[in-house]
């Protein structure tokens, strides 16, 4: 976020401080694509989710991370007017998802976690299916298709299709209506690295078409290398909002270096280094932790000075899944 | 909107043509039934005029409930695995009407039922005694009006089944002795007490009467009864299972 700085007129033409403000005033005129405010919802005594709020902006891949049964799904639904909060607000594109909810569905594409499809329903006809089924607009489902790599697939069964076949049909699915929002959950969950890879392009390319991308994972890797912003959630509470550089660098400022040396002197040297917490050794391998971003600076500055021959150097960065762990006191993988 | 609820019931009787068991066992078995029922008989009918009586009305019309009873267990089974796979939940999320998803099937189902119909009396003409003139046309809108009205019962069993493994067996049970206390086999009138309060009761009786009654020539004025308790057996269950049924 940019924030429009109190400037003095003395120092700057004024003209400068027109663009700011005219900036300042369209930004603010311009409402986020969603914006969720204070919901919850239970099912019985479980509290599913519990007054999440958050905006996501237009354009943007927004995350929602957390573990299994974190109210990710929940939460979404509720977006999607699948589902109705017990209580809270949200609009989605200015629309009340629950009230409006045909309008909404037209302007917004949805992939579901775990959605199947009729065993024996062939790729193009799923395609034409859901084409017939936006009234406004629609766009060329072959087409849709070949950019998904589906184009040799389209007389298949869905039941003969690869779980990686399944998603990118499914993102088809989402596309078919050009939609403004785009909402996936746990798109690639149960699929190996390779599909994987393929599917995270296929996002980024949804965001470059202008969209904007509303998606939930449990894998810390998937959202800090698609998504400009995360919210990390836990036992149905949003716990931060940030881009994932920004949350990383808020919870978890300790700097690691790990390097392989016989020096004897080492460790004395090490133990002086301005912000090292702690020095651990095992064998000729030191662990050097620390706080701050100076610290790696520093380690190879004591190394040169003391001329401490190493065979091996590499730092360590945290990374989301540090970030969830210091903020939660537990590993999303638990 | 009538767009996608024509292409989904085109594709919904394809997917359910491709499916070999499902297809055979609505359609292709009811009509061995019949064949296999109407030889037994009619080898026997010369000799006792009650099986010559069953022959000339009971038979058509029990096959005729089987084809709607498979019919409604076959969307009973459909509804269940499309909710668990989360097919419904799917198409739910899209424009379409939730009752335009299960208006689809309906369809569906009442097609395959006059196919399956039309099929009998192509194949079973034979069997028929000599003379008999079937009001054809009647009888199918007979037999759709009651398949309608069953397959309301099919959406109250859909809703409570917990699995799909169950929506198959649970049908059944509720549906088949349905057939028992109908008065196709014994005469309504002359059922102990109870059973005749229960079979009052239910839509499979009516059903029964209208099909026994157009099938022998009856006009529609002398079953307008029937049909009003039909509709109102239909109004009672989508009423319900609008209440109670689970999308996932």
């Amino acid at each position: 976020m940019t924030r429009v700085q109190n400037h003095s007129t003395k120092q700057l033409p004024s003209w400068v401080l027109d663009i700011n403000s005219a900036q300042a005033l369209y930004l603010a005129n311009m409402p986020p694509v969603i914006q969720v405010s204070g919901i919850r919802k239970t099912y019985g005594r479980t509290v599913a989710v519990d007054e999440a709020s958050f905006d996501v902006n237009e354009g943007e891949i927004f995350g929602l991370i957390g573990p299994n049964g974190a109210g990710k799904t929940t939460t979404m639904e509720c977006i999607e007017g699948l589902r109705k909060p017990d209580r809270g607000a949200i609009a989605v594109l200015g629309l009340d998802p629950f009230r409006q909810v045909y309008q909404l569905q037209n302007r917004i594409g949805v992939q579901l976690q775990q959605a199947q499809l009729q065993k024996r329903i062939k790729v193009w006809e799923a395609v034409d299916l859901w084409a017939s089924l936006y009234g406004m607009k629609e766009i060329d489902g072959e087409h849709l298709l070949e950019q998904l790599g589906l184009s040799d697939k389209r007389s298949a069964w869905f039941m003969n299709l690869s779980g990686g076949q399944k998603q990118r049909l499914f993102i088809a699915l989402a596309l078919i209506n050009d939609p403004e929002v785009v909402f996936l959950d746990e798109l690639t969950t149960g699929l190996d690295p390779q599909s994987r890879r393929a599917i995270w392009g296929l996002v980024r390319g949804i965001r470059e078409r202008g969209k904007t991308v509303f998606l939930t994972t449990h894998l810390m890797e998937e959202a800090e290398r698609l998504c400009d912003r995360v919210a990390i959630i836990e036992h149905g509470r949003i716990i931060d909002i940030d881009s994932p550089e920004s949350l990383v660098r808020r919870h978890c400022p300790e700097r690691t270096a790990v390097l392989d040396t016989d020096d004897p002197t080492a460790a004395e040297h090490f133990q002086a280094i301005p912000g090292v917490e702690e020095v651990t050794r095992a064998g000729n391998r030191f662990t050097i932790r620390g706080r701050g971003d100076d610290l790696v600076t520093e380690v190879i500055h004591c190394l040169s000075e003391n001329r401490i021959r190493v065979t091996d150097f590499r730092t360590v960065l945290p990374n989301l899944e540090d970030v969830f762990l210091k903020l939660t006191g537990r590993s999303i993988r638990e | 909107m009538l767009r996608g609820l024509w292409k989904l019931t085109w594709i919904e009787i394809k997917v359910f043509l491709r499916e070999p068991l499902g297809a055979i066992g609505t359609i292709v078995v009811p009509v061995l039934v019949f064949l296999v029922l109407g030889r037994v008989v009619n080898l026997q009918a010369p000799t006792s005029p009650a099986v010559s009586n069953f022959a000339r009305v009971g038979l058509p019309v029990l096959v005729s409930l089987l084809i709607a009873i498979s019919a409604v267990l076959s969307l009973v089974t459909i509804i269940s695995i499309y909710r668990e796979g989360g097919i419904l939940k799917r198409l739910r999320a899209t424009p379409l009407r939730p009752q335009t998803i299960l208006t689809a099937h309906v369809i569906v189902k009442l097609i395959l039922t006059t196919a399956t119909l039309i099929l009998m009396f192509l194949a079973g003409k034979r069997y028929f005694p000599p003379g008999t003139h079937v009001p054809l046309f009647s009888f199918t809108i007979a037999l759709l009006i009651s398949t309608w009205s069953i397959l309301s019962i099919g959406f109250l069993i859909a809703s409570i089944v917990p699995t799909a493994r169950f929506a198959q067996p649970i049908g059944a049970i509720i549906l088949y002795p349905m057939i028992a206390v109908s008065g196709l086999f014994v005469p309504v009138e002359s059922l102990p007490p109870v059973l005749h309060g229960v079979a009052r009761l239910l839509p499979m009786t009516y059903a029964v009467s209208l099909l026994q009654g157009i099938w022998q020539g009856d006009g529609w004025p002398a079953h307008v009864g029937d049909v009003a308790a039909l509709t109102v057996a239909f109004l009672l269950c989508t009423a319900l299972s609008a209440k109670i049924f689970r999308w996932e």
